[in-house]
């Protein structure tokens, strides 16, 4: 379908879809195997301008949106949702620099993210805290000019591998939601180390580990905005972020998609290749209509932030669940209609079915999200709207 | 330092059929593309200039389609490019090519000329050379690495069957690259953004030059009689008895066709 993009726009797709199939299907395979981070990759996507896209011009980005930065994601998730997770993270650890950084802090950091120099990781996630965020044990406390931080972030995604750290840490316990804040923490900080590489079912390329910080001293002026500012930022940050989830939805349900497609025209069965079966068609005719309708949607609300909407959690929300859910059920699908073949490592659907299922769980589970909807309906509906 | 790049527009021979009753390639639908060893020249020529400066022009001679190659190699990182373009050059066999883009080089002004080793569509590997004769100016083929660019030489490695030779020339030197030679990079945002833009120069026979008797189908000695598609022949003969009667009898078999002595 034409979803008419502008002429830029069908650039973006096209030289992500360049560098997906000429690098990063050759690659994912090996990349998932031995959960190696793709750093080959990284590279590629820096040289091509594509850290660039969703940093400002005065930073030396090329100052484009949440639909261009979807576009670029889509295409990337269609090869391997390892290497869109470690793209679309790094845009993600980003987010609140852009949102809440200061011009120094901007000055500081923008331009080597669009350079793709240094890769950013956000850090929220512990133990006790993912969708309760409320949970959060790390502190961040004031002494003279310098923050001392303590405490675990868990599963942090691009961990290890990133050197700029975005994190939520508690900066006065006793006003709960709002005595978190924000900083930034630059990897070499004394003090500051990783766990483990944490074993995956899925994304086995992208690397997740823990953030270790043992009386940590940040400079002050690291902080993003303002003391309790935190979870405002946080937030913020992952209203901005789930339609960029959603595009990860849409494109590894096209990847799973398109194999199963190639695979049903090929197989013969009772003499007839299995796509003239009808029980196949009307599931590739499903798959079609489920992984169109989840385009549609997740262009509209990048289109709508892009737009300068403020209210956009409940959009954001919409296009991440409906988009994420589908994703399962299509990569599940498609390794369905290949039988056998589907479920050996020799076919790439097996992992995209593995990689789909983090799309419901990070990032917001897709529980949290109807909470997210649901907490929007309520207020929607007190408004008289 | 001015680096000029020769590069050409063919099929995507990965996509080419054959029509099997005039032997001649099916051209319709097929995607044109560089040149795969044009795109190694190309990057050769970013290579040095990020390394050592310069500028790097990308030139083509072709139909007014073959600007879509240019603007691929504007988008990759070069600075200029040009586009030989003109009814009179239509028909030109590899000497007539060679003459025109010649022409076109000298008009520009080079230190160092790549060219990808041959194209794979006609696959001669004779353009680049010819140029260098016609400029009258030493060449290096089959360069597999630039080992080094001083101010007024340059140190390659010339790939050869076994292992390389290293040759230093003084400019300026044309040379023509293998595939070994480097990784070709992708595009960038940038560059295609400002590819898209571009203006393309686009120069005739009179803007570069040329004597017309020289130039196109006029200019070409190269007549080509006929093209076909070889017959596959397969023949196969079953050997039996013992192994040892079955390598006996294929020793015999090769000698009497003399693949062994």
């Amino acid at each position: 379908m034409d979803y008419f993009l502008t002429e830029d726009q069908l650039m973006i797709k096209e030289l992500t879809r360049q560098i997906a199939e000429e690098k990063v299907i050759p690659a994912r395979h090996e990349l998932d195997e031995k959960e190696e981070f793709p750093w080959e990759i990284m590279k590629v996507l820096a040289q091509s301008d594509l850290f660039s896209l969703f940093i400002p011009e005065e930073y030396g980005g090329l100052g484009r949106g949440c639909l261009e930065l979807c576009i670029a994601v889509e295409e990337l998730s269609r090869a391997c949702l390892g290497v869109s997770t470690s793209y679309a993270a790094n845009a993600l650890g980003t987010s609140p620099i852009l949102l809440y950084g200061s011009d120094e802090q901007k000055k500081k950091y923008l331009p080597d993210i669009a350079a793709g120099k240094r890769l950013v990781a956000f850090a929220l996630t512990e133990a006790n805290a993912g969708s309760d965020a409320g949970g959060i044990q790390t502190t961040a406390r004031l002494e003279g000019n310098e923050y001392v931080v303590n405490g675990t972030k868990q599963w942090i995604t691009n961990g290890g591998e990133a050197e700029i750290y975005t994190i939520i840490a508690i900066t006065d316990r006793a006003k709960g939601a709002r005595g978190a804040s924000a900083f930034i923490v630059e990897k070499g900080t004394p003090h500051f180390s990783f766990g483990k590489k944490e074993k995956k079912m899925g994304i086995r390329a992208s690397a997740t580990r823990e953030l270790i910080f043992d009386n940590c001293r940040i400079p002050k002026d690291n902080i993003l905005g303002k003391e309790g500012m935190g979870f405002i930022v946080a937030m913020k940050t992952l209203d901005n972020s789930r339609t960029g989830v959603g595009a990860q939805g849409v494109g590894v349900a096209q990847g799973a998609f398109e194999e199963a497609v190639k695979f049903a025209r090929q197989r013969v069965q009772f003499g007839h290749p299995i796509i003239s079966f009808q029980a196949v068609q009307h599931m590739l005719a499903d798959m079609a209509i489920d992984i169109e309708a989840a385009r549609a949607l997740v262009y509209s609300v990048a289109r709508y932030i892009d737009s300068g909407a403020k209210e956009i959690s409940k959009e954001s929300a919409i296009a991440k669940v409906f988009a994420t859910d589908l994703a399962m059920r299509v990569t599940t699908n498609a390794v369905q209609v290949m039988g056998g073949s589907g479920y050996m490592r020799e076919y790439p659907v097996e992992k995209m079915m593995r990689d789909a299922k983090i799309l419901q769980i990070y990032e917001g589970t897709n529980q949290i999200q109807r909470n997210v909807i649901g907490q929007a309906l309520i207020k929607e509906a007190a408004k008289g709207k | 330092m001015n680096i000029v790049v020769c590069i050409k527009q063919v099929p995507d021979t990965a996509e080419v059929k054959i029509n099997p009753e005039t032997n001649t390639l099916i051209r319709d639908g097929v995607p044109s593309i560089i040149n795969p060893f044009d795109l190694h020249a190309i990057e050769a020529a970013l290579q040095i200039k990020e390394k050592d400066g310069g500028k790097v022009i990308v030139i083509t001679m072709g139909p007014p389609q073959a600007e879509n190659a240019l603007r691929d190699a504007l988008s990759m990182g070069a600075d200029d490019a040009v586009l030989l373009t003109d009814r009179a050059f239509a028909g030109s066999d590899t000497w007539a090519t060679s003459y025109t883009l010649s022409r076109a080089v000298k008009k520009i002004g080079a230190d160092i000329i790549i060219c990808g080793k041959q194209a794979i569509d006609g696959d001669t590997a004779q353009v680049g050379p010819e140029m260098a004769e016609f400029l009258n100016i030493p060449h290096v083929a089959y360069v597999k690495k630039v080992e080094d660019i001083k101010a007024d030489f340059l140190r390659v490695q010339r790939m050869m069957d076994s292992g390389y030779d290293i040759v230093e020339s003084t400019f300026p030197v044309l040379l023509t690259v293998v595939k070994e030679i480097n990784e070709p990079r992708l595009p960038s945002l940038k560059g295609k953004m400002a590819a898209k833009k571009a203006v393309i120069k686009k120069w005739t026979s009179s803007d570069i030059g040329a004597d017309e008797d020289k130039i196109g189908l006029k200019g070409s000695p190269t007549q080509v009689k006929n093209i076909f598609a070889p017959q596959a022949k397969t023949d196969r003969k079953m050997l039996n008895g013992t192994p040892e009667e079955q390598v006996e009898a294929l020793i015999q078999e090769l000698r009497s066709l003399k693949c062994l002595s």
